[in-house]
């Protein structure tokens, strides 16, 4: 049985009397201990769905329907209690900036006791000595003194670990990490990565990662979603996704790597922007920045097609599907009519 | 830390040497000391004896220097009016401003809080609009109009409150004339101090609503949600918190507006506090006791939100040392 | 929610101009309250047309006429709302006294804005040292309160000039008083503006192109400045008059010869007591009308505009 399911997961914006999708028909599934990573740029709507998974949606945004299942746990219909129990426990989150994440006025130890305090009926005592054990099974030095400083006493590589070890404290099923590195220092990003990893590994975690960063992902994740517009375009293996990218969205990401162009040339970008919530354009949201767009592309959207590794959402990939078997077919007829002949 | 509150201390100086000035100036501008003092009957001679007694003649920062030494004796002189020390005055007073202010800080402190939590947690509930409506109605209705409605409702036609003074008072430790402890004192408390929790009330509850509103959004907020925390810890521990400082510091500041709507209320219900006495010392032209309010309040006012800043560096541990005014 | 935000607001469609205008007459409240603003400037502006009795003319006191009921309860009709305690028409010098606090109001946060604008550029256009310098000013100006500073100042001019000569020079006193006490709002909102807008090349094009700056400022910065400051100003208007209505009360502001609301008020309260409410309430409904419309706008704009201001 699948750890997390999601199926046709649709999230809206209420403003002002105007519904704005966020998400369309979103649909995934992780395994125990998997990691899987979504990607996309700004905007696509990657950190809406990690929020969304716990129901963290803010005000406006709300599920609209489908749903998010932990095992056979319905959890987009739970309510604020029931999901406190989930989050945290469950399912664990990191955010994107490690300056931010942590309340300026309560001291490290406060927040980590808290959390194991909401879950648990346990000592304050017992609870500090837990804390105090994943702090340093982050890699803190130190960790009685750290427990009673406050965060701004800390670098950000230093919180990022903070929180890592905060959301270590229940042992969760799945940790949801929305751009967990973006925010620090470029040698750091390597540390706090190789961390994650290591404590994913040792405790058997499930990892969603959400990142704009392939170079991290191919480091990181088994299995990769790459988002559209609030659409889930291209699912594969990361390997064969890197080597081989089926959508031309994907094709385009890989492409603007810097790695992929010569010095002293212009990095490829894609061309455009991805679209805001409120023009998103008809058919393939991808097809204006499209080099492959056809008149078709313009107005139908692309159904998933599975070619045996990855799922793609994209008419151009259907049609080389198609071709490919139909060419198939016509040797198989051409073999078919030579054996007749011979037989003749 | 050091340096921050070494400016703050210079800050408050030259605050007090500018209020100081502005005294001095009153006192050696308006009206001649020697016409109040010996009258018209005196010939002129004896007149400019007298001003060199006196040192009026002497050079304006001389003057200014004896008048510094003197309040720092406490010697402001002898009101015109009451022909009686004018600090005396003042502290005789004091007490009954001070009291009066209290009630207020108290009822806003009461009420204020739960209303701002409340609009900020649920912006869209029917309470919240109702608690909004108040507050936008609340700053658009003058104190003193507040006032009038109080008494005309609660004095004149209910007779429940009476309307001026301040009823029985008893002597606490032989200083301090109090009216917390009477059932008179406390009924003529009723009407001021409700008037002026008036005037600060929708200043706090907007302040404190849109504190925690921005709190609320906060990154830090959405990460105690996802640990799965319970609703109370996060409104109470987490975001109360954080809003209480900036409010602290904020309301530290309207320590200034309290005083000038304290004036207004005495003068409204004739309490016989320190606004009061200025008022009426303000029509006599009494210049020794305005010049002698002016520095006590001064002081008062520079005192709090020195106190204030520095308290708020001390409890806030991310305090970012940047330039707040006074 | 920063990422969300960005996403969602549409682009601008339109001039701002209109949409202001369209917002408005979308929101039923913002309507009623900008129709009641309008009457009350023909109010304040023909005063002498509408009011029935000419104030200034010798018999306009007669005291045989003091304390008049309203006519609906009076019956009678020469007195609409009655009259005061020295028999003067109270619809009269309620117009009058409308007409003299909106000017006072108006004109102190014409001063106010003025000198917050003007500085508000220089500092933010300019930056550094003047920068800072002003910004300390401002903050220093800013601790002091209004009501405080304001009851100071009046008190001590009115004790140096003397009741009389004071109270031909209230209105001028009340004006100055108010504007330059509150100056800094406008001046940290222009400047905040102005450090935005600078970082933004139009700017940098003006300036590479030779253009003055002066030029730049007044042509093209300020322009952009004005939504903050159209807020800023309904609301101070509110605010000014409030101030000058409670330093009426107090007996530093307009004297009762020459009212304004506050005056009036001020004037009125004394004969609650002996039962003639209508003296004292029905200056004070006028007054509650105009600064509460004052503040609807306000809120509104704030709302639909929605810049950021710095009031503190």
């Amino acid at each position: 049985m699948n750890l997390l399911t999601v199926n046709n997961l649709n999230v809206s914006f209420h403003i002002k009397g105007i519904e704005l999708a966020a998400l369309i028909d979103v649909s995934f599934t992780l395994n125990r201990g998997e990691r899987i990573a979504i990607v996309g740029e700004s905007g696509a709507g990657k950190s809406i769905l990690g929020l969304s998974i716990v129901n963290l949606l803010d005000k406006p945004g709300y599920i609209k329907s489908g749903s998010v299942k932990l095992e056979n746990k319905e959890l987009s219909k739970m309510n604020t209690r029931q999901l406190q129990e989930i989050r945290g426990k469950r399912i664990a989150m990191i955010f994107q900036d490690p300056m931010m994440t942590l309340n300026p006025v309560l001291t490290i130890g406060a927040q980590l006791v808290e959390a194991i305090r909401s879950h648990t009926r346990i000592s304050f005592k017992d609870a500090r000595n837990i804390a105090i054990e994943k702090l340093h099974s982050v890699q803190i030095a130190s960790p009685e003194r750290r427990f009673d400083q406050y965060p701004h006493e800390l670098s950000g590589g230093m919180r990022q670990r903070v929180i890592i070890a905060s959301v270590l404290l229940l042992n969760p099923d799945i940790i949801i990490a929305d751009e967990p590195t973006t925010a620090l220092d470029v040698t750091i990003q390597a540390e706090i990565i190789q961390l994650l990893l290591d404590v994913c590994h040792d405790n058997s975690m499930a990892l969603i990662l959400i990142s704009h960063d392939l170079g991290v992902v191919s480091r990181v994740a088994e299995r990769t979603l790459v988002m559209y517009a609030g659409r889930i375009v291209e699912e594969a293996p990361t390997l064969e996704l890197i080597n081989d990218p089926q959508h031309p969205y994907t094709q385009g990401l890989l492409n603007a790597l810097p790695q992929m162009s010569l010095p002293g040339q212009r990095l490829n970008q894609i061309q455009g922007n991805m679209p805001a919530l409120n023009d998103r354009p008809s058919g393939c949201a991808f097809h204006p920045r499209c080099p492959y767009a056809t008149q078709k592309c313009r107005s139908e959207q692309p159904n998933f097609i599975y070619n045996g590794i990855s799922s793609v959402s994209c008419f151009l990939v259907e049609d080389m599907l198609e071709e490919e078997n139909s060419e198939e077919d016509s040797l198989d007829i051409e073999y078919a009519t030579f054996h007749d002949e011979g037989q003749l | 830390m050091l340096t921050f509150l070494f400016r703050r201390l210079i800050q408050a100086f030259f605050v007090m040497i500018t209020i100081s000035v502005i005294s001095f100036a009153i006192q050696g501008k308006l009206g001649d000391p020697v016409q109040q003092m010996v009258g018209t009957t005196v010939s002129p001679a004896e007149r400019a004896h007298l001003r060199q007694e006196l040192g009026l003649n002497e050079s304006f920062t001389v003057q200014y220097w004896h008048f510094l030494k003197n309040a720092a004796h406490g010697n402001f002189g002898i009101s015109y009016y009451y022909k009686k020390p004018v600090l005396d005055l003042i502290f005789e007073r004091m007490p009954a401003t001070l009291e009066l202010a209290f009630c207020a800080i108290i009822l806003v402190a009461l009420f204020a809080t739960p209303f701002g939590i409340y609009a900020a947690i649920r912006p869209r509930s029917i309470l919240s609009r109702l608690i909004m409506a108040f507050s936008t109605l609340g700053l658009s209705v003058p104190i003193f109009i507040v006032a009038i409605f109080l008494v005309y409702v609660f004095s004149i036609q209910l007779h429940i409150a009476p309307s001026f003074g301040r009823g029985h008072t008893i002597d606490v430790f032989g200083i301090w004339k109090s009216g917390l402890f009477t059932k008179s004192g406390l009924h003529h408390l009723m009407l001021p101090s409700i008037t002026l929790a008036f005037a600060l009330m929708p200043i706090f509850i907007r302040l404190i609503r849109s504190e925690m509103m921005e709190v609320l959004h906060s990154e830090y907020i959405r990460f105690a949600w996802s640990k799965g925390l319970s609703t109370n810890r996060i409104y109470f521990v987490h975001a109360l918190k954080n809003t209480m400082l900036p409010v602290i510091t904020i309301g530290g500041i309207q320590a200034g507006t309290l005083i000038a709507y304290t004036i207004l209320t005495e003068t409204i219900f004739q309490w016989p506090g320190m606004g009061f006495l200025f008022i009426d010392a303000v029509s006599r032209v009494d210049t020794p006791l305005i010049s002698a309010y002016l520095m006590v309040v001064g002081g008062i006012f520079v005192t709090t939100n020195t106190v204030v800043d520095l308290i708020y560096g001390l409890v806030n541990p991310t305090v970012k040392l940047e330039n707040h005014g006074l | 929610m920063s990422y969300l935000k960005k996403d969602i607001i549409p682009p601008s469609a339109g001039s701002r101009r209109q949409r202001i205008w369209c917002g408005f007459l979308g929101d039923k409240l913002a309507t009623l309250a900008l129709a009641v603003f309008i009457f009350y400037c023909i109010i304040a502006l023909f005063a002498p047309l509408l009011a029935p009795y000419n104030i200034n003319s010798l018999n306009f006191m007669d005291l045989n006429n003091a304390e008049i009921a309203p006519s609906w309860i009076s019956g009678d009709p020469r007195f609409l709302l009655g009259t005061d305690a020295q028999g003067r028409d109270l619809l009269s010098v309620i117009l009058y006294g409308t007409r003299l606090s909106l000017t006072i109001g108006i004109c102190a946060v014409l001063i106010q804005a003025t000198l917050g604008i003007c500085i508000g550029l220089t500092a933010g256009y300019l930056g550094g040292r003047v920068d800072n310098f002003l910004m300390r000013c401002a903050d220093v100006q800013l601790s002091f309160p209004t009501m405080m500073v304001a009851i100071v100042f009046l008190a001590i001019f009115q004790a140096l000039f003397g009741i009389e000569l004071y109270q031909q020079l209230a209105m001028l006193m009340l004006i100055l008083v108010i504007g330059l006490a509150e100056w800094p709002i406008f001046a940290r909102t222009v400047r905040a503006s102005v450090l935005a807008e600078k970082q933004k090349e139009y700017v940098d094009a003006a300036r590479i192109m030779g253009i003055s700056t002066k030029r730049i400022m007044f042509k093209h910065i300020l322009p952009n400045t004005l939504s903050p400051v159209l807020i800023i100003f309904t609301v101070q208007i509110a605010s000014a008059i409030a101030t000058e209505a409670a330093l009426s009360f107090l007996g530093l502001g307009m004297p009762s010869s020459d009212p304004s609301l506050g005056s009036l008020i001020s004037a009125g309260f004394s004969y609650m007591f002996s039962g003639s409410w209508w003296i004292c309430i029905l200056p004070s409904i006028a007054l509650i009308v105009l600064i509460l419309v004052m503040n609807l706008l306000g809120d509104w704009l704030r709302g639909y505009l929605n810049p950021r201001t710095y009031r503190d």
